[in-house]
């Protein structure tokens, strides 16, 4: 982090005589659909995740209305079976990634000096596709014989033998997804690479834009590898292919080879760009650099490397040779080392700093807390012979959803908070902030630590009835969920707000010890920033 | 400040009525397609054929329309050096993404061989797999009898394979010359070697197309026999449809060349081209050893 953050007096931020040369914003709808501005669609983007985060919300909220009590009582299992589907897809695909990407542009382009991404007519192509892909893959529900109900993992024969026939559309819709996703990495890294402000040398870079970099070649490099494993889905279903039917010499297993080998580096994808969010935000209420920003670095490209070697800890169950247990057992522990270093240096950093605990810095030590009890369940599925008995449980719920939800989403809470006043240039309203914060916080430790203990007990994922012995646990899990869904809606209101421009204006910096190029331009960042590229010393 | 001296003008394009398009586009694409293949599987009428022509025919006026703005703001010089960069990178990775779509089908043609179907007939530990599911399976590659009793022929390397293996071959010379062409400037040179690298193309697609007849008709080699069938037609097939794309990508090259454009410092779309030409030669040559060959 060295030099950006330590210098801002000698750093050019060239803008400021510049702006009177552009003209702001286009006025009307228009603006948004037309649109070649990083700032504009980064705010789709993160509408947009919001959004989704809302509807797969409720999906969760009709699982859990289910499961309050044993029994069959609110829906049939075929629909149960849609909503925890669906609630995946749309929490993976439309609310996490696009949340991320929407961060990405704002804030990359901003914070390496950059005049906007470096494809912009591409990137508003990226973001478009996605309220199309949905729309295809939400209606889908409503067609005859419902929609995709064999889990987001789409594990053949499920989604082959036993699927009904909109999984062609759940195909093509996860296909635009994908090309949506590799053209919107491909221009992250491509303004990672080529767009840097004279000066600003790879290892200055902030640690969003470094996490952001490694995601996005991970996202280029599994994307398509999806795209492959749905292609032999709808080919194996429609067209009579066996690539995962035995009889004809292919293999079950190999779907849950070619998805998992995607879907390992894509569960970092959602992380990554966590753990860059953390490094910028815990340093500024420390008001101290970041400890060990090399070692971060290396730690979020090792991450990245080891996880293209560790997808198969997905299927312990699934009868591999014990050999290849063995291997996948131990290097998925090895990644809690690189991990490791991260929570360590986010802790030294905070480490006899001047630490104030404004609401970014709330979510991010619940992050670093919470996370960690995420990583620490991780680290237990790892262990071959454990799994065994937690494989399809809910400690798997527990530990995904400890990563994602107070992981991933609360990283994705700090950062809007922590940026917010940036972009609309107004404080937001604090005291609903707090609300929210503490609000889900209480919520989400109610919704998802007792699934540890049902999970150990034994109680089955993605089943829509269960044992009398785990009644009272789901009653409390429902509770936490309802709260936890109920308080976001705070959120929601905290955000009209802010986008209102109610508030109290903000100075450049907004927080006292936040350091960077983004805190350098004025608040709120005008609509074209860095025309002539500032020089990082 | 020496540094806003060689500082360029990255050029941020005013809004674009393309990129809504092309979502558009690709919503017909997958509506209709999704539909599309339901109907087809079941021999119902439907509208999803006509809604995936749509989204097609969208889709192509997108690419003309977009790619027509890109090359009158190249040829008015608003284009600078770091732009071309951006360019020549956001190709770069996007080929990357396509080596790791080719990667996912053949990683299922390596499990296949290597490990589902020598585990149906009984190795490692699986001597029960073979026992109880299908006892008279012995496991062999190619596999021209399937566990479920699928009968097959394998397709040789020789003959026409081999033949289209060098076609392929030659044709990325043919295009490296017309590249020498355009980066000396030699516009006869661009023609004379632009235009025989897209016969090979069309040839080798010609031959594709015969060798799939062949393999139909003669060779009882269908989409449905079983793995075996399943990557070949999967690899082949997708290969094909780059090879499709890449022609079509040469053919537009060689109608801009006859409109004068490409000059040795500005000619991007070129480069881009026989980039994609190059890779889906190499795709062929991994093909052609592990499908064919192998």
């Amino acid at each position: 982090m060295a030099t950006v953050t330590n210098t801002p007096a000698d750093t050019h931020t060239a803008d400021h005589g510049h702006d009177d040369h552009h003209h702001g914003a286009p006025k009307g709808i228009l603006r948004w659909v037309l649109t070649t501005n990083h700032k504009d669609i980064g705010t789709l983007y993160l509408w947009f995740a919001f959004i989704m985060f809302l509807v797969g919300g409720a999906m969760a909220m009709v699982i859990r209305a289910e499961l309050f009590q044993p029994g069959l009582q609110i829906v049939d299992p075929n629909f149960f079976n849609q909503m925890t589907t669906v609630h995946g897809l749309i929490m993976v695909f439309g609310a996490v990634m696009p949340a991320f990407t929407g961060l990405a542009n704002w804030l990359v382009p901003m914070m390496i000096g950059a005049p906007d991404m470096a494809l912009p007519r591409m990137n508003n192509w990226s973001f478009w596709i996605l309220p199309f892909a949905f729309l295809i893959l939400l209606s889908s529900l409503f067609l005859e014989g419902g929609g995709p109900n064999f889990g987001w993992t789409f594990y053949a024969p499920l989604s082959t033998t036993y699927s009904g026939d909109s999984t062609a559309l759940f195909v093509f819709s996860v296909h635009i997804m994908g090309i949506s996703s590799i053209m919107g990495a491909i221009n992250v890294i491509v303004t990672i690479l080529n767009m840097r402000a004279p000066g600003m040398t790879l290892m200055k870079m902030p640690m969003f834009v470094w996490t952001w970099l490694i995601t996005a070649f991970l996202l280029i490099a599994v994307m398509p590898v999806l795209a492959a494993a749905v292609t032999m889905v709808l080919t194996d279903k429609f067209f009579g292919t066996s690539f995962f039917d035995a009889a004809g010499g292919g293999d079950p297993v190999m779907f849950q080879h070619i998805f998992w080998f995607f879907g390992h580096p894509e569960v970092y994808i959602m992380i990554l760009p966590a753990f860059g969010i953390i490094s910028q935000i815990v340093p500024t209420f420390s008001r101290k650099k970041l400890f060990g920003y090399a070692s971060m670095v290396y730690a979020t490209a090792s991450i990245a490397l080891l996880s293209f070697i560790v997808w198969a800890h997905h299927m312990f169950t699934t009868g591999m040779p014990v050999g290849a247990e063995m291997f996948f057992m131990f290097a998925t522990m090895l990644i809690s080392v690189p991990t490791g270093v991260k929570v360590f240096n986010w802790v030294a950093t905070m480490w006899r700093g001047s630490l104030t605990f404004e609401i970014p810095m709330m979510f991010a030590i619940a992050f670093i807390v919470l996370f960690t009890i995420g990583g620490l369940s991780g680290l237990m599925l790892a262990i071959t012979p454990v799994d065994f008995q937690y494989h399809d449980t809910y400690f798997v719920v527990a530990h995904f959803h400890y990563v994602l939800v107070t992981g991933a989403v609360f990283s994705i809470m700090a950062a809007v908070y922590y940026w917010l006043p940036k972009w609309t240039g107004k404080m937001f309203d604090v005291t609903l902030a707090k609300w929210h914060f503490w609000c889900s916080l209480i919520s989400v430790n109610v919704l998802f630590f007792p699934m540890h203990f049902v999970g150990l007990a034994g109680m089955p994922r993605r089943i829509p009835d269960y044992a009398l012995q785990f009644a009272d646990f789901n009653k409390w899990i429902s509770i936490g969920g309802f709260a936890f869904g109920l308080s976001q809606l705070i959120f929601l209101v905290l955000i009209v707000k802010a986008c209102r421009k109610q508030g109290e204006p903000v100075t450049d910096q907004v927080w006292e010890g936040a350091e960077g190029l983004e805190w350098e331009i004025p608040s709120p960042a005008p609509y074209h920033t860095f025309d002539t590229p500032p020089v990082v010393k | 400040m020496e540094h806003t001296e060689k500082y360029e003008k990255y050029y941020v394009p005013a809004q674009s009525v393309w990129p809504i398009v092309g979502a558009l586009a690709l919503f017909l694409i997958a509506v209709g397609a999704g539909n599309y293949v339901v109907e087809v599987t079941r021999g119902e009428s439907g509208f999803g054929g006509y809604v995936l022509a749509t989204g097609l025919f969208i889709l192509f006026v997108m690419v003309f329309g977009w790619f027509k703005d890109q090359i009158h703001e190249s040829m008015s010089g608003m284009y600078s050096a770091q732009l071309g960069r951006s360019y020549r990178q956001g190709m770069a990775w996007f080929i990357f993404s396509e080596v790791m779509f080719f990667a996912g089908f053949f990683g299922a043609l390596f499990y296949a061989r290597v490990i589902a179907i020598p585990w149906l007939g009984g190795a490692s530990n699986n001597a029960m797999t073979n026992e109880v599911l299908w006892p008279s399976f012995e496991a062999m590659w190619p596999l021209v009898s399937t566990p479920g009793g699928i009968q097959t022929t394998a397709m040789g390397w020789y003959g026409l394979p081999l033949a289209n293996t060098i076609i392929l071959l030659v044709s990325s010379v043919t295009l490296h010359f017309a590249h020498v062409g355009v980066e000396q400037n030699k516009r006869g040179q661009i023609k004379a070697w632009l235009g025989i690298t897209i016969l090979l193309g069309l040839v080798f697609l010609v031959l594709q197309g015969y060798e799939y007849y062949h393999a139909y008709t003669d060779l009882g080699l269908t989409l449905q026999s079983g793995i075996y069938g399943n990557t070949f037609f999967l690899l082949t097939g997708f290969h094909g449809m780059h090879v499709t794309l890449g022609t079509i990508i040469l053919i537009v090259l060689f109608l801009r060349v006859f409109k004068g454009h490409f000059t040795p410092d500005n000619h991007f779309a070129f480069q881009a081209g026989s980039w994609y030409w190059h890779f889906v030669d190499v795709v062929w040559l991994m093909l052609f050893f592990f499908v064919y060959i192998l």
